[in-house]
């Protein structure tokens, strides 16, 4: 059976079925939490007619992947569908038998998560898992199955198509498993697929091409599909119909165009703003002023005799000055902020701090030193300790580098929260009770107590909502300003490096391969691989991809 | 070199240095003990010069360390030396006791594995259920007692009261497989108690750890039958912590024995180990200690062995 000869196409296209083939009416989902109910879904309804494509958009939290999950009749664990009904296709997925439910969702109805990496089973070869549906229900001989995992495979863009079945997922990248998930959705041709953040863990310029070969694939098989995502920018390239989602209800749905140009709601608008500029004056360094941080010539490798990571990397970061290092995951951006904090001594090259050698190892650094360069961590679950209260977390900074105790340190603490605009009475909370934007706060209150003259920030925003992501931001631009406070911003996403750098620098393979200011390198790319980072970044314009990828469009309906 | 190669000798390598470590180690803490080999042999009447006369065939006269290297030159010879109490070569009055204590151990091996296998993966797959929580209230019950309780309780019921099974473990000359097994049923029941719990808990625990992956959602999610999903998707990856206990346990049922072997005077390898060590008999007390080492180590290395084989991380690195 080739790809293209799907028996089904005519009468998926027919114009007669005017019955929607997923239909959710009045859907309520309660989750168990400590011993009680609460609801989560508060009466959800859509309509998502064949071949169309639905942008399902919110914050995490707001029940957009629950609704994803509900269409194929499944809620997860701790979780119970308390009202409301799901129809796929006349099937009604919450009361139809397990053995009915189970046919749906492997032939009609097919899910992509958001990690790819943790949905294969590691113990089967990618191929197995592509074909276990198709052995169980469909007459295919394996062989079949094979070569249309193979075409599969080659549309999505993985290399070796022939072979790569026979890997075992952790052999694959990220990128690659993520491609893997989508073909093997695709496996069975199913009338609709679930894409549950799909490229949300990728790089800017993976998941663009991952973006493309989903747009492809869908417009090829004509399938429907829910593509939920937080990114409004990146769902207006792909959804004929965008819907908005907050705490668990629909604030509005709209075709994508209308949804850009005219949204109704507030907080649709507020979503469209999102990151949305007010720049302050251009940064310029004082002349004749010493940088206060020199990296010259650094190079760096992991474990000696290793792959060098770190390639000749000159970078200068003046007083009050935020340098942004940009580059995909293995450029070596994150390195270099292992090798200026000590973690990682670099093999050759100098680095000079306020004009002293900045010793390569952690060890032998003096506290001062310490104290005055500071990291934030990207994911604040890790580098925050779980069983201490927020208080002790930001008053043992306080305590270790300028001697605070008692009601000298509460105060203290108390001025850090209420400058990174958190309510006092968190001191004595834990910090799994605060939201993701909540924690990275804490986290940079915490730098912030040891009254830093040089703040890291990796990736600090990466793994927040975008509304969240551009409060975290504007909070440090606030403090920048205030405090005077040199920044070395590490990130993937061009957007933030506008909101807050001052001078960019890219990096690719542990070279430095582009340099200057925001407006120099951004706004006219001069080298190949910065214009392909910028493009990658997904713009507010339905026909962006078309625009940047035109190999991936085909005409659609 | 394949990591499954590289592993095993690695193993080899170390198992074999232990073996020489515990072999010195058990060689002089014997010594150490107080009390006297000719004494015990020839008992508390003896004279002096008969205990003095029987110290020097003995060779007791010798220093601590050159008694040792002799007896380590002999095994290395393949000679483990003669009983002192009984003049009998070791290898022979070890090959016996070790076959029954491998029996022993194997017999609660047959009741207590499948048991443990039945009980821990159903209660990880009812969680919560009544069965969870009956089968881990009877288990830890079962773990709770003394081995000596629990064999003098069954004895009590099942050899006294209702005479199905003899009290005592003593074989008869030249025994069938019948009558071992008859004599053999309590010690070996006694012995399941004591490691059904532990294997039972960390089945479970291994699996649920497994059954609460994203894959296995993601097996339901693509409409897979939960028998299918249990035995292909969930197994598969709960296998080598699975193994790795059960083979854990069985070295605790061939080295755990020795309490069960004296309660039901069994003639096995911990029923000659505690004997030999109450009349210093040295040569046996070694041999016995490094059978036993040598069976626990061999059997961890399996474990590892398996675990390797079971995860193609190891098999088939990137």
């Amino acid at each position: 059976m080739s790809l293209m000869s799907n028996p089904n196409d005519l009468t998926r296209r027919s114009p007669a079925m005017t019955q929607p083939l997923l239909k959710i009416d009045g859907l309520r989902i309660e989750v168990e939490k400590d011993g009680a109910w609460s609801e989560i879904l508060h009466g959800v309804s859509l309509d998502l007619h064949r071949g169309e494509i639905l942008g399902v958009i919110g914050e995490s939290g707001a029940g957009k992947s629950t609704i994803g999950l509900a269409a194929l009749g499944y809620v997860r664990k701790g979780g119970r569908f308390s009202g409301g009904t799901v129809h796929l296709d006349g099937v009604e997925m919450l009361s139809a038998p397990t053995a009915q439910v189970e046919k749906m969702r492997g032939m009609r109805v097919a899910y992509v998560a958001q990690s790819a990496a943790s949905h294969f089973n590691p113990a089967h070869t990618i191929g197995d898992q592509f074909a276990e549906v198709l052995r169980m229900r469909s007459p295919m001989k394996k062989r079949d199955i094979a070569r249309k995992a193979a075409d599969l495979y080659a549309e999505l863009g993985l290399p070796d198509p022939e072979s790569i079945g026979g890997r075992y997922p952790h052999q694959l990248s990220g990128g690659q498993l993520q491609r893997a998930m989508i073909a093997m959705a695709m496996a069975t041709d199913p009338d609709l697929l679930i894409f549950d953040e799909p490229t949300t863990a990728l790089d800017v310029t993976t998941q663009l091409d991952v973006l493309g070969c989903v747009k492809r694939a869908l417009t090829r098989s004509g399938a429907a599909a829910l593509y939920i995502t937080h990114d409004l920018a990146l769902v207006a390239q792909i959804s004929d119909r965008i819907m908005v989602m907050r705490h668990g209800a629909v604030v509005e749905s709209a075709p994508t165009r209308q949804m850009l140009s005219a949204p109704a709601e507030d907080y649709t608008r507020a979503l469209l703003k999102g990151v949305a500029s007010e720049r302050g004056p251009e940064f310029e360094a004082p002349k004749g002023e010493r940088a206060l941080l020199r990296l010259d010539n650094l190079t760096a490798s992991y474990a000696s005799g290793g792959k060098t990571v770190l390639k000749d990397v000159t970078v200068h970061v003046h007083r009050g000055e935020t340098v942004a290092i940009v580059g995909e995951s293995g450029s070596g951006k994150s390195t270099l902020t292992r090798s200026v904090v000590g973690l990682l001594p670099p093999s050759d090259g100098a680095m000079v701090f306020d004009g002293q050698q900045l010793l390569p190892k952690l060890e032998n650094r003096r506290g001062e030193v310490l104290r005055r360069i500071q990291l934030v961590h990207q994911l604040p679950d890790l580098s925050l300790n779980g069983a201490q209260s927020i208080g002790t977390i930001i008053g043992r900074p306080l305590q270790l580098f300028r001697g605070l105790k008692g009601q000298a340190q509460r105060d203290r603490v108390a001025e850090l929260l209420s400058m990174l605009e958190l309510p006092e009475s968190y001191v004595s909370r834990l910090p799994h009770q605060l939201s993701g934007g909540e924690k990275q706060r804490v986290a940079i209150a915490r730098a912030l107590a040891a009254e830093p003259e040089l703040l890291i920030c990796d990736e600090v925003t990466s793994a927040l909502d975008q509304l969240v992501a551009a409060g975290v931001l504007r909070i440090l631009r606030k403090l920048k300003e205030e405090l005077g406070l040199s920044m070395i911003f590490i990130t993937h996403d061009m957007a933030t490096v506008r909101e807050i750098a001052d001078t960019v620098i890219v990096m690719r393979q542990g070279a430095v391969v582009n340099r200057g200011t925001v407006a120099e390198v951004l706004d006219h790319p001069s080298e190949p691989y910065t214009r392909q980072l910028v493009e990658a970044a997904p713009e507010m314009d339905p026909d962006w991809i078309t625009r940047v990828r035109p190999d991936f469009a085909s005409a659609r309906g | 070199m394949s990591t499954l190669t590289k592993t095993i000798l690695q193993r080899l390598v170390t198992s074999i240095v232990m073996l020489i470590v515990i072999s010195a180690l058990v060689f002089f803490a014997v010594d150490m003990l107080p009390g006297d080999v000719a004494r015990a042999i020839l008992g508390s009447n003896a004279s002096t010069e008969a205990l003095e006369a029987l110290r020097l065939k003995l060779g007791l006269d010798q220093p601590a360390v050159l008694r040792y290297f002799e007896w380590a030159r002999g095994v290395l010879h393949g000679d483990f030396g003669v009983s002192l109490g009984s003049g009998e070569p070791v290898a022979q009055a070890i090959s016996f006791r070790l076959y029954n204590t491998l029996f022993l151990a194997g017999l609660g091996a047959v009741i207590s594995v499948p048991l443990a296998l039945a009980l821990g993966i159903g209660s990880a797959l009812w969680r919560g259920s009544l069965f969870d929580r009956a089968a881990s209230i009877l288990t830890l019950g079962a773990i709770s007692m003394p081995e000596f309780f629990v064999a003098y309780t069954l004895v009590a019921w099942f050899a006294l009261h209702f005479q199905i099974f003899p009290p005592i473990a003593t074989l008869p000359p030249d025994p069938s497989f019948g009558d071992r097994i008859e004599v053999l049923i309590l010690p070996a029941i006694t012995l399941a108690f004591s490691v059904v719990a532990h294997m039972m808990r960390m089945i479970r625990a291994a699996l649920i750890d497994v059954l609460d992956s994203p894959y296995m959602a993601m097996a339901e999610m693509k409409g897979v039958p939960m028998r299918r999903r249990v035995l292909r998707h969930a197994l598969p990856n709960a296998m080598a912590p699975i193994i790795n206990v059960i083979v854990l346990n069985l070295a605790y049922l061939i080295v755990g024995v020795v309490v069960v072997e004296v309660i039901f005077v069994y003639p096995g390898l911990g029923q000659l180990l505690i004997d030999s060590v109450s009349q210093r008999d040295l040569p046996l007390v070694q041999a016995s200690c490094l059978i036993f080492a040598g069976l626990y180590l061999l059997l961890n290395t399996v474990a590892d062995v398996l675990a390797i084989a079971f995860n193609p991380r190891l098999r088939f690195p990137r």
